[in-house]
């Protein structure tokens, strides 16, 4: 842990920001604001997708189709897996959290190219509302989020377009944001700061990045040559005139494989950050988790077959796609368990960021050992486009990414906002959150297993006591998100306040003040070469008293 | 006298397995099996299943565990131990998982062959005389089963499946029979022909743990031998429009009497006969 002036080199920020909250509605440049624009855009979205979730496990109460019609169904639960993903999930773990905290893990004081950043903000409030304004206006497309031809080719073209268009646009923005990053990290690195001794969501968000470039590009490519089949009638993936429907699938999966790591490498970073902070220990192996993150990379972009058991692929192509998928349990479990060993002899303090984090480690790893089972070809075969699918990937992104963005909502508001949040509303939210969550999704799985597809509006009479069980664990978390809106909103105007460092933190975001101020430091940005430093002897001193800055002044 | 924490772990880590492989032999989630794969696939379900629950219940519980055992008291402000690595440590839960995985993808790569998913597929021995540049795509199915019945006198049967939105329709090449809902004998080899007429669609029937996707423009070929009697579903699992949901199907499976009576009675007429 060392800390020396550091030569002038950061770069200025290119414009004077606008000041009050007005300057959320503005074309801001500074990353900090962009950052919390992508957080409460994107958890508009969130209550918008919920609303829709609830609407279909209302529709599912009853196996008949009895509370909308059945196309109006399918437009819902398209536009609920769209939403979801590409307006909620991936821009809050990759855009809101990576803006607000990559530049400061970089000692920099906005992103390598701010504009540009502004530009991949402002391209997703439009996208999102076209998107969803298409349900009013033509009704929205109704093939699922994956949109498969021929049945998307056949279904009504407007709201399909529409829907090709947003995913485009918010395709285009995570690519803007992607590019960004890589840049940020590898080209404004403070001097003096090695890449070994990056905050661990750095490497994650690198990792991801690579992942957003490398493969987003090969969806919009797709998406493209789909709208071609549905307005110019070309024929790439048209049975009717000489198409290949399962081309279609492969190229798309090249793309929402990854997407599906775009949507957790972020959040593992961002539990990284978390635990040793509250557990008072370094992150434990730090050098494997580097690693591990590499080879998620590097196989997550060579297993997307996997979703393609029953397309009839070849029996070589499914023995290969099963063991690259299994193999991603290697370097998963390695985080899993560097984050037990984390825990395991700190000082745990069981606040709601660590009980949210917690909880992402007990969901996830149910969901990631039903991948393993699905990466099974003879099991896959049984199970594929049913609920235990579902339930899977909820376990996966609910359970997963959904967790960790509570989790880290919880962590940084004091940072964010220089006031605390309720701890009491906070484990409240938590606890219905937890419980509305496997209340949910476990029973799904047995549904699954016993008959029961996915994308449905009516089932077998004999699956219905299990959906409504479903259904009152999705009541539960619809509840669960009051004391959290309450909590964020009253607490910004009469939390606690915060100081600096309210967690006796050591990534360099909290030895600013807090809020911080425009360009991040009013001096130097401090050189923090071990963020993860608890338990050294420096930090014997009274941390409790010391802020941070002065604790980095004061300590080596 | 306090226990060695040795002996302590070692025990507790014996109650986990043995707690966990009785689970996973005695709770069962699947519906009757009603195929000759159905028995395969539930062995691997079993084994899965098993690992899953020694996996699952000993990482959460090491969670519990730390997060009671390590709280922080109050008043309490110091760090915790300043542990960054263990190489040892970390080379075990490298090579525990990666064995386990590679145990699991073996052992289903057996099952796989045991369900007859590895045999090369099927060119033109399902007499279309369109054959030569059209590719059938396999399912998982018996047709290692279904070969070693034809050499053993019983010839699969034959039944060509169209998929359209929203229903099943099932032609018997034998008797040219159309029907709306299929029977087919318990214990003989059947073999299907699928194809879409339109979009996508699925046919899966749970209880033989079967599913293949019916595409347009792209037969496919599914093959299984029943082996109870009974009345099951057929359902589409792929999206393929609004009365997705709806479109069920069911499966009879008769005796080998029962099936030539239905046979009999549905066939058409011949030439000579009318
Ligand atoms: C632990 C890592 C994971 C593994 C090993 C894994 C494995 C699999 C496999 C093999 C399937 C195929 C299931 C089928 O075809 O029916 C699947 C399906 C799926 N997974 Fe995962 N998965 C993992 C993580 C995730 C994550 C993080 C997400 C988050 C979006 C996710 C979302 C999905 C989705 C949406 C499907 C359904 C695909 C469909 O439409 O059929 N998975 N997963
Ligand atoms: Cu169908
Ligand atoms: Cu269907």
């Amino acid at each position: 842990m060392t800390i020396t002036a550091p030569p002038k080199t950061a770069p200025a920020s290119p414009s004077l920001q606008p000041t009050g909250w007005l300057r959320y509605l503005s074309f801001s440049v500074d990353h900090k604001v962009i950052g919390i624009q992508y957080l409460v855009c994107g958890f508009a979205f969130y209550l918008i997708g919920g609303a829709m979730a609830g609407a279909i496990r209302t529709e599912l109460l009853s196996p008949v189709s009895d509370f909308m019609a059945r196309d109006v169904y399918n437009q819902i639960l398209t536009l609920h897996g769209t939403v979801m993903i590409f307006l909620w999930i991936v821009p809050v773990v990759n855009g809101a959290f990576g803006n607000y905290l990559i530049p400061f893990y970089v000692g920099a004081r906005d992103m390598a190219y701010p504009r540009l950043n502004a530009v991949a903000f402002w391209l997703i409030p439009p996208a999102g509302l076209m998107l969803i304004s298409s349900y009013f206006i033509t009704g929205a497309a109704q093939s699922g989020w994956t949109a498969y031809p021929p049945l998307s080719i056949t279904t009504p073209a407007t709201g399909q377009i529409i829907w090709i268009l947003s995913v485009l646009l918010l395709g285009g923005s995570s690519i803007f944001g992607g590019i960004n990053f890589i840049a940020t990290i590898l080209k404004l690195r403070r001097p003096g700061l090695k890449l070994m001794q990056l905050p661990m969501y750095c490497w994650a968000m690198l990792g991801t990045s690579i992942l957003v470039v490398l493969s987003t590009p090969v969806l919009a490519g797709t998406l493209i040559m789909l709208s071609f089949d549905i307005v110019a009638h070309t024929g790439f993936f048209n049975p009717g005139m000489g198409g290949n429907v399962v081309v279609y699938q492969h190229l798309f999966w090249f793309y929402s494989h990854p997407a599906v790591y775009i949507m957790v490498l972020p959040a593992f970073g961002l539990v990284s950050e978390i635990l040793p902070v509250h557990c008072r220990k370094p992150l434990f192996g730090y050098t494997t988790m580097v690693y591990s993150i590499m080879a998620i990379v590097v196989l997550g972009l060579v297993v997307w077959a996997h979703h393609m058991f029953t397309s009839g692929t070849p029996p070589w192509m499914r023995l290969f796609f099963t063991i690259a998928t299994a193999f991603i349990a290697v370097p998963t479990g390695i985080k899993f368990f560097n984050w037990l060993a984390t825990l395991w002899g700190g000082r745990i303090s069981l606040n709601s960021a660590v009980l949210f984090s917690c909880g992402f480690i007990v969901n996830f790893v149910l969901g990631g050992i039903t991948g393993v089972a699905l990466a099974q070809v003879p099991f896959d075969v049984h199970v594929h486009d049913t609920y235990f699918v579902v339930a899977h990937f909820h376990y996966i992104v609910y359970g997963g990414s959904v967790f960790v963005i509570f989790a880290s909502i919880y962590h940084w508001y004091p940072k964010i906002t220089g006031r605390m949040l309720d701890e009491h509303l906070g484990r409240l939210h938590f606890l219905l959150t937890f419980v509305g969550f496997n209340l949910c999704f476990a029973p799904q799985h047995w549904l699954g297993l016993n008959g029961m597809p996915r994308r449905v509006a009516e089932y077998d009479p004999q699956f219905q006591l299990v959906n409504q069980i479903s259904s009152a664990g999705a009541l539960l978390m619809a509840i669960s998100t009051l004391p959290f809106l309450w909590n964020v909103i009253a607490s910004a105007f009469h939390g606690a306040i915060a100081g600096d460092n309210p967690w006796r933190a050591l990534t360099p975001e909290w030895l600013t003040s807090s809020p911080p101020p425009v360009e991040n430091w009013k001096g130097d940005p401090p050189l923090v070469t071990h963020p993860y430093g608890y338990g050294t002897p420096a930090d014997e001193i009274d941390l409790n008293s010391a802020s941070g800055s002065d604790l980095w002044r004061s300590g080596q | 006298m306090p226990i060695p924490s040795a002996i302590l772990t070692l025990v507790l880590g014996m109650l986990l397995v043995l707690g966990g492989l009785w689970i996973g032999q005695n709770i069962n989630l699947l519906p009757v099996d009603a195929s000759a794969n159905a028995p395969i696939y539930d062995e691997l379900f079993r084994v899965l299943f098993s690992i899953g629950t020694i996996l699952f219940v000993g990482i959460v519980g090491l969670i519990l565990f730390s997060l009671v055992r390590f709280r922080r008291r109050p008043g309490q402000l110091g760090d915790g131990l300043a542990l960054e690595g263990n190489l040892p440590l970390e080379v075990f839960w490298t090579a525990v998982p990666a064995i386990v995985v590679l145990f699991v993808g073996l052992y289903s790569y057996d099952i796989y062959e045991r369900m007859g998913g590895m045999v090369p597929l099927g060119h033109g021995n399902h007499g279309s005389e369109t054959m030569v540049d059209q590719r059938i795509w396999g399912g998982i199915g018996s047709t290692q089963d279904s070969q070693t019945a034809t050499t053993a006198g019983i010839p699969p049967l034959p039944i060509e499946v169209t998929a359209m939105q929203f229903a099943f329709l099932f032609h018997y090449p034998d008797g040219d029979i159309i029907s709306g809902e299929m029977h087919v004998p318990v214990d003989r080899p059947v073999s299907l022909r699928m194809e879409a007429k339109d979009v996508i669609h699925a046919f899966w029937i749970p209880e033989f743990r079967l599913k293949q996707d019916v595409i347009p423009g792209q037969p496919t070929v599914l093959d299984f031998t029943p082996t109870r009697t009974g009345n099951y579903s057929i359902v589409c699992a792929e999206l393929c429009g609004p009365y997705h949901g709806g479109m069920r199907s069911s499966v009879v499976v008769d005796s080998a009497d029962d099936f030539d009576t239905w046979l009999q009675s549905n066939r058409k007429p011949t030439a000579a006969e009318a």
